[in-house]
């Protein structure tokens, strides 16, 4: 395994890592974890770090929502162009060109559902490529950015054993 | 009740007093835990319910479903281990069952039967309980607890009977290369001795892949090799292991397994055939987390001054803890709360070293480690 690689499992596990952990984890010096990231962010590998928050235990209004958008396209506008002008819009988390019954599937949050509908009915739909929406509200989340939510584990196994 | 000589004569393990010692505290960071931390793949779990959904609740086969040892011989042969699932394979409840079988098919009253120590602590009381007479072989950490040719010799071996042999070793974390594995063989042929290998931590090694005795040339009518699901597939709580070998040791172990055990657990059967068939990514990635605590460990105890070989393989480093090894572990527990397995429990060879199991959380291991530093510091300020 490359050592960027390896730097990459350590950090998608954990983020939070300091470079010293890192190091010992992977086996490379410090000096070494420092390069990797640094070219990893460098080219665009790494776009950022984040915590994966549960919302509803944050006890914070917050409303989200997938939803689906279907463009029409033509010669001068093309997937890129309109990904570009929903993508701009700091409401949009995540924004996916996807296969199947419609072209995108965007994440989008607010603090109300009237704040997101408002802001599909008035910002999105209104591009002129965008032939349907279809907002669907998260109801629930059970697991993010791989982590499970709900009750954490508790380690059963006996403390001492052979 | 009037108890056998049998059981009576057997020794109290030394795990237990460290078991009530923990578990009398209730802030401890247990790192004697020698099972993973991992739940089972969730196909596998769902394989098992599924199983009981279906209602497949009777005995199997003695020897375990059909399905299941035909996975079995298709998963060892990248361990380059040929065996017919038809007579060659017996699915136990447990590698446990599988090695007390092979000891009680392969000793007789009497027979010597040479264990490198430190090494699990269930071969000597199967043996005993066998018939057999235990012979110590220790290993020594200038070879990495690897064991040689030399420690053979040393320890009387040649007029042993049949040799245990578990590589990747609990509690030391060694491995053994071919080559060093090429030395024993040769030693067991010259002294016309056979193998019960226990081989339980065979998918859990780093750097390099397992190798097993039995691959060795003319080894294979001589071994039976012993594997299962527990460590791999963290699934111990299943009791799901095997045993791999000639027909006529297999036939000898079936026919005291049909007796005593009928079949393994019917629900792990099924769990396991799934585990085989679509689980190993999961496998692997649990052997990259395992390899990551691994470094981590074992850098963090080089930094502190804690002196610890690499560990090769299952999930134990056994650094060297410069003395008493009960005692340190004792005072660890005491002022620390960290719980650690002192060596010499594992026979000899161990004292004077320390079983660490990393089958932990990352942020326990963090913990752990900077509480152990604490301790050593104390230590060197208050001789």
């Amino acid at each position: 395994m490359s050592d960027e690689r390896e730097v990459l499992d350590v950090l998608t596990t954990n983020a939070r890592e300091s470079t010293a952990d890192i190091a010992a984890q992977t086996g490379l010096d410090e000096d070494a974890v420092e390069e990797a990231i640094a070219s990893l962010e460098r080219r665009g590998v790494v776009h950022g770090y984040q915590a994966v928050v549960d919302w509803d235990r944050a006890g914070t209004d917050r409303v989200r929502a997938i939803v689906e958008l279907n463009v029409e396209l033509d010669r001068e506008t093309g997937y890129e162009e309109i990904a570009d002008r929903i993508a701009k819009f700091p409401a949009v988390e995540a924004l996916h060109l996807v296969s199947g019954d419609y072209d995108f599937a965007a994440e989008v949050a607010g603090d109300s559902m009237q704040d997101v509908s408002g802001f599909v009915s008035e910002q999105v739909a209104p591009i002129p490529e965008i032939t349907q929406t279809v907002t669907h509200y998260v109801m629930e989340t059970y697991k993010d950015g791989g982590v499970r939510f709900g009750d954490r584990d508790e380690d059963d196994r006996l403390s001492v054993s052979p | 009740m009037n108890l056998s000589d049998r059981v009576t004569d057997l020794p109290e393990s030394g795990i237990r007093k460290f078991f009530e010692l923990a578990e009398a505290r209730d802030d401890v960071i247990s790192l004697g835990v020698g099972e993973p931390d991992f739940s089972a793949p969730w196909a596998a779990r769902t394989a098992a319910i599924d199983s009981l959904e279906r209602g497949r609740t009777s005995y199997t086969s003695n020897r375990g479903i059909r399905e299941l040892r035909e996975a079995i011989a298709d998963h060892h042969r990248r361990y380059d281990q040929a065996y017919d699932p038809g007579d060659e394979i017996l699915v136990t409840t447990g590698a446990s069952e599988a090695v007390d079988l092979a000891l009680r098919a392969l000793v007789d009253p009497g027979d010597v039967v040479a264990i490198h120590e430190p090494t699990y602590i269930s071969y000597g009381p199967g043996v005993e309980l066998a018939g057999g007479e235990p012979l110590s072989v220790p290993t020594r950490a200038a070879d990495d607890f690897a064991l040689t040719r030399e420690r053979l010799a040393a320890a009387g071996a040649e007029r042993a009977d049949t040799l245990v042999l578990c590589y990747p070793n609990n509690p030391t974390g060694a491995v053994m290369t071919g080559e060093q594995l090429a030395a024993v063989a040769a030693f067991c042929r010259e002294h016309d001795i056979q193998v019960i290998a226990d081989e339980i931590y065979a998918a859990l090694t780093y750097g390099r892949d397992h190798e097993s005795i039995a691959t060795q040339p003319d080894m294979r009518e001589r071994t039976v090799v012993v594997n299962g699901f527990s460590k791999a597939y963290a699934m111990t709580g299943l009791r799901l292991g095997y045993a791999l070998g000639p027909a006529e040791a297999i036939d000898a172990m079936n026919r005291i397994h049909q007796y005593t055990m009928l079949s393994a657990p019917t629900t792990a059967q099924y769990a396991a055939l799934e585990g085989l068939r679509s689980c190993d990514s999961e496998v692997a990635e649990m052997v990259s987390e395992y390899d990551r605590r691994r470094r981590f460990v074992h850098s963090r105890f080089r930094e502190m001054g804690l002196d610890c070989f690499e560990p090769r393989g299952a999930f134990y480093a056994f650094p060297d803890c410069g003395g008493d090894d009960e005692r340190f572990a004792e005072e660890l527990l005491e002022s620390q709360g960290v719980a650690v397995v002192p060596g010499s429990v594992f026979g000899e060879g161990g004292e004077g070293h320390l079983r660490v199991s990393y089958a932990t959380s990352m942020r326990e291991l963090k913990r752990a480690t900077d509480r152990i530093e604490t301790f050593l510091t104390e230590r060197r300020q208050t001789p």
